[in-house]
């Protein structure tokens, strides 16, 4: 085992890891603000890369390529909030509508090929496997993404704090109390899931640059690993105390722990087609730690002798 | 003020769980009016209030606020004419979000929400003084998570809440049934106070026969889906806890000894 080839690979996860904190964000909406588990990412994880790569390569800049990545993501989540809100139907069921749905559409967008690529050379990318290492500071992807964030945690920060951004955190907090405060909370849970997949979707978008392709099954497992950053971020930083767009940061911080995590385990001989499945065992174990710790592990209380009102 | 007319509602139409739940109610309340609402389990007290909050449509019927047909409303909208107190404390506030975000929510019912802030240095000082009325130290929590606080003192802000935006009709659903005796009259002293500062007009359910006589200046027994009994002011003043479990017994049969023994708690 050479410790070198880890070292090396880390500038690299490091960068991953941030592209898809990104994503973990727009998931941190849905799963923790308005507490729905919207699996609609597993398709808008492809289609904002789709579009990105497509609009690129017909001769559009970057900018609006990923603006109109942005746009797709907050289509499909559209689709997914009426399917929920107008329709009634479950939120996880929705979402699985949705992302089912898209991988027909993400093909069409990438012309019916599985995989379209775009060469680091001929375009002007914002960010790239080949940045990583090398480049000026400001070309460095690392640095690029992490502009990005800083950017994209600014706004939702301040978005949140405003009437409707309050509106949408009630909604999802308390949906009873929210109507009864006169709070329209289809209207909350729609424009949450929008802005959700829009983001998603604009991670996707630098994702698919990053790896100099789109392809049609990049999204695949995408929620795991969106909720793996969230959950990571919560367990390691969750007790310090810490305002909204720390609990973000946090997130990002997640999504790059669960990359270096997964470079290590790779560099210790894990095989890469394994991943998949060490992932998934990995998210059920942190997602069940604290029903387990309520259920098997809390003190024992004396019979009737803890009752509050 | 408020005109519920020939109300109907069925829950699981068609099913073996089908149950009439409001038979033809009809209530009418003048400004001003305090309502206490009593009636044994099932009777539809909580379902009238829902129906005047618009949780689901109703099947027939008419309810008029205001002169404004809001019979087929969505809740939401519904919401800008009511204030809302429930049962269970944990209905009527964002447990997640601060004491003084979950006011700033309620001071904007039925406004529409925009890119404004959602609460300004102006409002805090309000709700600073508005908490300091509640006389539980609120006021110097205002950034506090409202799920640490005690039932009581959620109901208490749920109160303030329905209020703080002065609604057409406040509607008190056995909002102090799940709080010890003391928290509840704690509770219940501030909704006299609050309905009688502001002059609203309120319908209050209550198991309790002494709170129902007490408050009020109109008592209504509700009875598979209907008002029975509809007494105010004067008549109203007279009545006894006896009086009330006699008409009971007379509308009921006297079938329903569980009821009887509930309301005389």
């Amino acid at each position: 085992m050479k410790i070198m080839a880890l070292l090396n690979a880390l500038p690299g996860a490091c960068a991953q890891g941030l592209i898809w904190g990104i994503m973990a964000i727009g998931v941190y909406i849905t799963y923790k603000i308005l507490d729905l588990a919207d699996l609609t990412v597993d398709g808008t994880m492809c289609t904002g890369g789709a579009v990105c790569i497509i609009m690129m390569v017909n001769g559009f800049p970057v900018w609006v390529a990923l603006l109109a990545a942005f746009g797709a993501g907050m289509l499909a989540g559209l689709v997914t909030g009426i399917f929920h809100t107008v329709m009634g139907i479950p939120a996880i069921l929705s979402g699985i509508l949705t992302q089912l749905g898209l991988y027909s559409v993400n093909l069409r967008i990438m012309m019916g090929k599985s995989n379209q690529a775009i060469s680091v050379d001929k375009y002007d990318l914002l960010v790239s496997l080949r940045y990583v290492k090398g480049v000026e500071f400001y070309k460095n992807t690392i640095f690029v993404t992490a502009v990005f964030i800083i950017i994209i945690i600014a706004l939702l920060y301040w978005f949140f704090g405003t009437e409707l951004g309050c509106a949408i955190r009630a909604t999802g907090s308390n949906p009873n109390m929210s109507r009864a405060q006169g709070i329209n909370t289809n209207k909350g849970k729609i424009i949450g899931l929008m802005l959700s997949n829009g983001i998603v979707a604009l991670a996707s978008g630098l994702y698919a640059q990053y790896q100099g392709f789109s392809d049609v099954n990049a999204g695949r497992g995408a929620i795991v690993i969106g909720l793996a950053a969230v959950i990571i971020g919560q367990v390691v930083f969750g007790k310090i105390n810490g305002n909204f767009a720390f609990r973000l940061l946090s997130v990002v911080f997640g999504a790059i722990i669960y990359y270096l995590v997964m470079q290590i385990v790779m560099w210790m001989g894990l095989e890469s087609n394994d991943l998949k499945l060490f992932s998934a065992l990995v998210v059920a174990v942190f997602l069940a730690i604290p029903y387990m710790k309520e259920t098997y592990f809390s003190k024992k209380v004396k019979r009737g002798g803890a009752g509050n009102a | 003020m408020l005109k519920i007319s020939d109300v109907k509602k069925t829950f699981n139409a068609g099913t073996i769980n089908e149950k009439m739940a409001l038979k033809g109610l009809s209530l009418q309340l003048e400004e001003g009016d305090f309502v206490t609402v009593i009636g044994g389990n099932g009777a539809g007290k909580s379902t009238m209030l829902n129906a005047v909050a618009g949780v689901w449509p109703v099947d027939a019927g008419s309810i008029y606020i205001d002169d404004i047909n809001v019979t087929r409303l969505p809740e939401h909208k519904r919401a800008k004419y009511l204030g809302r107190v429930f049962q269970d404390p944990m209905t009527g506030t964002a447990a997640g979000m601060q004491i003084e975000e979950n006011l700033a929510l309620a001071s904007r019912r039925g406004a529409s929400r925009g890119l404004r802030m959602g609460i300004s240095h102006k409002e805090r000082e309000l709700y600073k003084e508005k908490l300091e009325m509640l006389g539980l130290g609120l006021e110097e929590r205002m950034t506090a998570k409202v799920g640490l606080l005690s039932g009581g003192q959620r109901q208490a802000l749920t109160l303030l809440m329905a209020t703080l935006k002065k609604p057409k009709v406040l509607l008190l659903d056995e909002h102090t049934a799940a709080l010890d005796p003391k928290t509840a009259k704690k509770v219940l002293d501030l909704t006299e106070k609050i309905i009688e500062t502001e002059n609203l007009t309120a319908i209050m359910i209550t198991h309790n026969m002494k709170d129902a006589l007490r408050l009020g200046n109109r008592l209504v027994m509700m009875h598979e889906g209907r008002i029975i009994y509809d007494v105010k002011g004067e008549e109203k003043a007279k009545l006894q806890v006896s009086d009330l479990l006699e008409k009971f017994d007379q509308v009921s049969g006297g079938e329903f000894a569980n009821d009887r023994m509930l309301l005389a708690k």
